[in-house]
């Protein structure tokens, strides 16, 4: 079972998501097809990191390119704890090997991997951390977050990971960001979004009450809300993200590098070839279903009313925000996952991304917690990170 | 039945722009070795996000502006999927959805008269790279030094009606965006795709379309289009073959075109927006900018040196480059009358350059020395055989042109003394033409002066030589 695709520092104290670039560090991204990939530069994430004084502990196994439910289908093998499907990064955090981790969430996965794990992960608002050195998939909602064992630790490294960058056309201009734990949660009004409620199992909505009751006790005030448009936003994100990914990975073709089949003839043999043997089930399924969607009869009716509903769901959010704080939502489906077949891969994490891809399709910040999910404004992390300090307080 | 040619240009231009569209790697025209100008982000490597080149755009926009097109307030860049090994991350960034400029036209005028071509878009998107096929390895390789130069793509209306129209408006453009500072129009930085169908005179509907890609010489554009219009008439007329819709590859040696039909597949490219760019905002205030450095067009210089009254064969050698249009403004802001600004350039400028085996095309000096050599020799402190020995200097090591007198003793004084004594010796050493000019033959003056000029070794000012001779002369009578 491995952690760690590749060690860097003995001593170091964050670990870094294979799918984020340290220069001269093999990278992955959990893929075959990735083989001996060795970054020029590394990702501006690690390099501010770096310049502040972290240091790197190694790159963590992840599922391939990040599209599965917590990386149970990494070419290395998936990795798990009590006989239930885990997260690398969360798992050295929960151990305390290593003080927090930076992932990438494209679809959720480290969300879930910290709720199922017992530790914090914030996704901040998109255009906040550079994405430069991310290995691409869905750019148009994946953003780098931090892992950590509190809301104080995940505060800390996002505040250095932040601000803009050059090289990031879509970095926000704001320089740098202040995060604060301490804002409290009294008199703060919490939405919980029904239809997102309804679809998880008893065992998560007994975590979600329970967390409700805490944040009741703690003086704020909650009260479930319906959001109509969750179920479009699930379909619009699997639309937007696999058109996205099918595009971006559409370079690992074996000519420049990474792995390249042994056996071609001619160059239609070596791209057909290559990605036959060099990806996994899921990304293929990721690549035909993001291909068809931007296929000439179903451009419109597809990648084109998913741009739509990410309007839609955007201004409904910001409606939502107008009157709440904070959302507070289960992060996944299920309390815990048992390693399944590959061929059911596409199905689970569409059926899991009700759960997390509103902050993904929208932008905004989210943060996985005492094995919830809440969601904020664009810009909302404070509140995000405070309430998540006052209830880890509370214990 | 009389036949109609109809013809649609889609014309690919290389814009002059220090770095590519999306990275800081230098432009293209550096002359380097294959993968020389390549980074990871235009070698498609993941992790490289596109960062917009902002003089594209405003090149771009000059281009629709000389085509009286409209710009767009708001455009976009899309991605275009598809798999060659000259495109490094498969996919091109090109604009699909709201193309930078739309809805121009422009006038081409042929032995035929005036017509008007309409221009449908103009947008933006990166170059591919290259393959390079070795015939001794039998392998293709790799250059990525063109991927991501930036390109302009003008799409016309099929509004052309024959070769000619298409020849004149390919000159025009190329003359037009090199005056401008667009592009350089190099050999190959201009690529035609020509989309070319027949129709009975007076019809309205389209005939089946062949297209031809690709090609960047004007004479191949030609032939290829008189062959096409040949082989479809033929097709029409006579049933040689049944024409369909098809993409077709000149050969230029064979002098023919060839079906491509088995290498076409139905692409589909797969157009979606390219989240990685932000869509771009061209406001008023930054179109009224860029229209302000829009430097005057080919017709509004003519007018201007008309007005200076320059002839045809100056003007048209002035506007054949920007560069001697720009050196002219300069020496005449700098005071110098038009003609003589013109003189200079064309004329002595001209002269040396040609010495040298080269056109007065290629003239580089910096307009302030041209217009202190002008000075001096209008003003009378130099004589012109010296203002061009000065300019020879200027041109071939740019040195100080006041300096350069004084070292060389080119003032119009010392000038003088030294014209003087020639005479004197001239006079002295030549009694017999003395003579003869003494008793009346004109003649003999010419013999005499030629004599001067001749020991001068053509150094002297002759006005100067001429009055001082006449007043020697003057006093033997
Ligand atoms: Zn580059």
């Amino acid at each position: 079972m491995k952690y760690y695709i590749s060690e860097i520092n003995k001593d170091g104290t964050i670990a870094v998501d294979d799918t984020i670039l340290v220069k001269g560090v093999l990278c992955s991204a959990g893929s075959h097809i990735m083989d001996g990939f060795e970054p020029l530069f590394s990702a501006e994430a690690v390099e501010r990191l770096e310049k502040a004084g972290y240091k790197l502990s190694g790159k963590t196994n992840v599922g391939e390119f990040g599209l599965d439910l917590m990386g149970e289908f990494s070419y290395y093998g998936a990795v798990s704890e009590g006989g239930k499907l885990a997260g690398a990064a969360a798992a050295l955090v929960k151990k305390g090997e290593a003080k927090a981790a930076l992932n990438v969430d494209l679809n959720g996965s480290p969300r879930r991997a910290a709720a199922l794990g017992g530790v914090d992960f914030i996704k901040p608002t998109y255009g906040t951390v550079s994405r430069y050195g991310v290995i691409p998939a869905a750019c148009s909602g994946e953003q780098i977050g931090v892992t950590a064992a509190s809301a104080e630790a995940a505060a800390e490294v996002l505040g250095v990971i932040a601000g803009h960058d050059d090289k990031d056309g879509t970095s926000l201009p704001q320089a740098s960001y202040e995060y604060k734990t301490d804002e409290g949660v009294k008199g703060k009004k919490i939405a919980v979004i029904s239809e997102l409620f309804d679809a998880a199992s008893d065992e998560v909505k007994k975590t979600v009450e329970a967390y409700a009751e805490g944040l009741k006790a703690e003086g704020a005030e909650v009260k479930t809300i319906s959001l109509e448009e969750a179920k479009a936003a699930q379909l619009a994100w699997t639309v937007l993200s696999a058109a996205e990914s099918c595009n971006n990975f559409s370079r690992y073709d074996g000519v420049k590098f990474g792995y390249r089949t042994p056996d071609y003839k001619n160059i239609d043999d070596l791209y057909v070839n290559t990605r036959t043997e060099g990806l996994n089930f899921l990304t293929k399924a990721t690549v035909l279903y993001g291909s068809n969607v931007l296929s000439k009869g179903r451009y419109f009716d597809c990648y084109d009313k998913a741009l739509r509903i990410r309007r839609l769901v955007s201004e409904k959010m910001a409606e939502i925000f107008k009157e709440f704080d904070a959302v507070l939502v289960p992060a996944c489906g299920e309390a815990s996952y048992e390693e399944y077949d590959i061929k059911e891969a596409f199905e689970k994490t569409y059926k899991e991304a009700l759960f997390t891809a509103i902050p993904s399709i929208t932008g905004i910040p989210a943060m996985a917690t005492g094995g919830v999910q809440l969601m904020a404004a664009a810009f909302g992390e404070s509140t995000l990170l405070s309430v998540a300090a006052a209830m880890e307080r509370r214990g | 039945m009389k036949y109609e040619i109809v013809i649609g240009l889609e014309t690919h231009v290389e814009l002059s722009t220090n770095s590519k569209i999306f990275c800081s790697c230098g432009g293209h025209s550096s002359p380097i070795e294959p993968n020389d100008c390549v980074c990871p982000a235009c070698a498609g490597m993941p992790g490289m996000l596109p960062v917009m080149n902002k003089r594209v755009v405003e090149l771009a926009v000059q281009a629709g502006l000389l085509l009286n097109c409209e710009i767009s307030k708001y455009t976009t860049f899309d991605k275009k999927s598809y798999y060659y090994p000259d495109l490094p991350a498969a996919y091109q960034t090109t604009q699909w959805f709201h193309p930078i400029c739309k809805n121009g036209h422009v006038e081409v005028t042929t032995k035929d008269g005036t017509r008007e071509i309409g221009i449908k878009q103009i947008h933006m998107e990166e170059d591919a790279g290259k393959l390079v096929h070795d015939e001794w390895t039998d392998t293709s390789m790799v250059d990525f030094n063109r991927t991501s130069v930036p390109l302009i793509e003008i799409v016309s209306h099929p509004d052309f009606r024959s070769a000619d129209e298409v020849l004149t408006y390919l000159k025009n453009l190329k003359a037009m965006f090199r005056f401008a500072g667009i592009s350089e129009c190099e050999e190959g930085a201009m690529r035609c795709d020509v989309n070319i169908s027949l129709r009975p005179e007076g019809t309205t509907e389209l005939g089946v379309r062949t297209e031809m890609k690709n090609m960047s010489s004007l004479v191949s554009i030609e032939r290829a289009i008189k062959y096409e219009t040949a082989r479809h008439m033929d097709a029409l007329e006579r049933n040689t073959e049944v024409l369909v819709q098809e993409t077709r590859r000149w050969d230029d040696t064979k002098g023919r075109t060839f079906s491509m039909r088995n290498k076409e597949t139905a692409a589909d490219y797969r157009y979606f927006p390219d989240p990685n760019l932000m869509p771009i905002v061209i406001d008023d205030e930054w179109l009224g900018e860029i229209r302000d450095n829009l430097p005057a067009s080919i017709e509004e210089k003519t007018a201007e040196y008309k007005d200076y009254g320059f002839g045809d064969k100056e003007i048209e050698m002035l506007i054949s480059e920007r560069g001697l249009c720009a050196i002219l403004d300069a020496v005449v802001d700098g005071g110098i009358s038009p003609k003589s600004a013109a003189a200079w350039i064309l004329t002595e400028c001209a002269g040396i350059l040609r010495k040298n085996g080269e056109l007065v095309g290629s003239l580089s000096i910096e307009p302030s020395k041209l217009v202190t050599i002008i000075k001096m020799v209008e003003e009378g402190k130099i004589n012109r055989g010296g203002g061009k020995k000065v300019l020879a200097a200027v041109l071939e090591k740019d040195v100080d042109p006041v300096q350069f007198c004084k070292d060389n003793s080119l003032d119009a004084q010392a000038d003088e003394g030294a014209v003087a004594a020639v005479v004197a010796d001239v006079i002295k050493n030549n009694q017999n033409a003395v003579n003869d000019f003494l008793g009346g033959k004109q003649k003999a003056f010419q013999a005499l002066f030629g004599g001067c000029m001749k020991e001068l070794k053509g150094n002297g000012d002759p006005q100067v030589i001429r009055s001082l001779l006449e007043k020697e002369l003057e006093k033997l009578k």
